[in-house]
């Protein structure tokens, strides 16, 4: 067996957060959202922040690590690391590159983190206010196409159109993150339940995307605390270990202008492989998913490219009853995820899988010992991890 | 007349002048995309390499400004203060099964909530923006 390999070596010791909240409506700036989440990640955990040696992020985040280093008082900062690009699909990668650096030994106690404040630094989902535009942008905003969701509904409308992928398969997976944010008090949208006749009512952000199928936007902050599995065990009793972390993309998946060579996909097709020989598991063995939710068609397509059901099958599979905790056969997104925890550029779902193996989600899969969190459905550079008990370690 | 009401971004060429022969094109009605001189694999968006053989000698050829749906979508909520009184309005994707099935975005002329059959053949409708600071053109769409 090779010895190149996280699994068995890192763990995660502590997750935390901010508190989540409506778009624009942080009392506090993001770099203290940031703060308040590591300090929350160093209690669960049960150690000194100051001990965080290393720091990464990803999506371009603006909270540097020496700036984070200083605020914390650490006496030494020993790594740092940005996931570049692709926005929310480096949110595995991050945890990923924390994970390696630990069992490269470059630092011995790595946050990964995401901090986003839109009040303070505007939205994702807005269109640019400028008179010009150049490069790729010039072949696009002038006819309208401008905001990520307006970006990736014409996936979707392949999708549907190659695979019979039926409405009710995008409105099963949004039901199924409401149901389960109804549980969690982090969710924003806890209070909020969404029925089938609220869905198909909905209006339309851009045909096929109703309101639903659209990701939050929120202020927040999120961390996730990654050490190696022998000190990890002497600080907690409750290790989760990342039994693999794969990202990337296929052939030209950053193509210009909707020209990637494999245009309806999540850009998972060519990670999963690796991702499973490395975690030395299946999709079979996968006890509960978290899969990313900019968009509902992206998590068809997740779900289909991580081998968790077919093209085919998709539609039968998907169902509300098989998504939901703790009864169904493929429970989803069990925090509420994007759509109905908080828009923590998917940081969020990686906790939610490491809370699921530690027992302490707010809808629990019981007994679960092998849990997968991807991020970025369609964007040009993806990533996935899976977590697992020290009994799923083999 | 313009598909979007006025007050989007307009289209400038790229500051390091890599994609100035498209919008010199479109200001022409020709639709142009680059072609490798060594392999002859037509490629877009715009590059300085052809991603097939590593050529950098690369030259924009015009192809016939035909080609069918390969996707859609109908945006309805606006995301620029341009499109608030728009409405909906219709994107299509087309490809191009002369230029290596290379894909491009424009507007689909016509009744806004048409239905559209991917598939279907359009061809380009050159809409001049004379009156911009910087005129430019962009390349709409029609069925035939
Ligand atoms: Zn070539």
């Amino acid at each position: 067996m090779s010895e190149l390999t996280i699994k068995g070596k890192v763990a995660v010791v502590g997750v935390g957060e901010s508190t989540y909240y409506k778009r624009a409506q942080s009392p506090e700036p993001e770099f203290t959202l940031v703060l308040r989440a590591i300090l929350a990640a160093a209690a669960d955990a049960g150690i000194d922040a100051k001990s965080i040696d290393g720091f990464c992020s990803y999506s371009n985040d603006r909270n540097l690590p020496a700036r984070l280093a200083n605020a914390l008082g650490s006496p030494e900062l020993r790594f740092s690391n940005m996931q570049w690009g692709s926005g929310g699909g480096g949110a595995a990668a991050a945890i990923g590159n924390a994970a390696a650096a630990v069992t490269a030994g470059y630092a011995d106690c790595v946050v990964a983190f995401r901090g986003l404040a839109q009040g303070q630094f505007g939205r994702f989902g807005a269109g640019p206010r400028r008179a010009t535009i150049s490069g790729q942008g010039a072949y696009t905003v002038p006819y309208g196409v401008m905001s990520p969701a307006q970006t990736y509904a014409m996936r979707t409308t392949r999708l549907m159109h190659d695979h019979d992928i039926d409405r009710s398969t995008l409105r099963a997976i949004s039901m199924a993150a409401y149901h389960h944010a109804q549980n969690n008090p982090r969710a924003v949208m806890q209070g909020r339940p969404l029925d089938a006749e609220t869905y198909d009512a909905s209006r339309w952000i851009v045909e096929p995307f109703r309101l639903y199928d659209v990701c939050l936007e929120n202020d927040g902050a999120a961390a996730v605390i990654v050490m190696s599995a022998e000190r990890a065990r002497d600080v907690t009793d409750r290790p989760v270990y990342p039994l693999a972390v794969q990202q990337g993309g296929g052939h030209r998946s950053g193509a210009g202008v909707h020209n990637q060579t494999d245009y309806v996909t999540s850009s998972f097709k060519t990670v999963v492989p690796h991702l499973y020989a490395q975690a030395g598991v299946g999709p079979a063995d996968v006890d509960v998913v978290q899969s990313y939710e900019n968009f509902t068609g992206g998590v068809v397509m997740s779900l289909i490219e991580h081998g968790l059901c077919t093209y085919e099958n998709a539609n039968e599979v998907l169902t509300f009853d098989n998504l939901v905790a703790p009864t169904g056969s493929l429970p989803l997104n069990t925090s509420g995820g994007n759509l109905a925890e908080c828009y923590m550029h998917g940081l969020g779902l990686q906790i939610e899988a490491i809370r699921q193996i530690r027992g302490d989600s707010p809808n629990p899969v019981a007994g679960a010992k092998v849990s997968l969190a991807n991020a970025g459905p369609m964007v040009e550079v993806v990533s996935t991890a899976i977590y697992g008990t020290e009994e799923a370690l083999g | 007349m313009s598909y979007l009401a006025k007050g989007l971004p307009a289209p400038v060429p790229a500051p390091d002048g890599l994609d100035a022969p498209y919008w010199e094109g479109t200001r022409q009605h020709e639709l142009r995309v680059q072609r490798c001189d060594d392999c002859g694999q037509h490629q877009w968006g715009p590059e300085w390499m052809c991603h097939g053989c590593h050529s950098f000698d690369l030259s924009w050829v015009a192809i016939e400004g035909t080609g069918r749906i390969y996707s859609w979508e109908r945006p309805y909520h606006p995301v620029h203060p341009a499109l608030t009184d728009q409405g909906p309005y219709l994107v299509v994707l087309v490809e191009f099964p002369q230029a290596d099935n290379l894909r491009m975005l424009g507007n689909m002329i016509g009744d806004p909530l048409q239905d559209v059959i991917i598939g279907s053949e359009v061809e380009a409708v050159f809409e001049d923006h004379d009156d911009a600071e910087v005129p430019y053109t962009l390349v709409q769409w029609r069925c035939v």
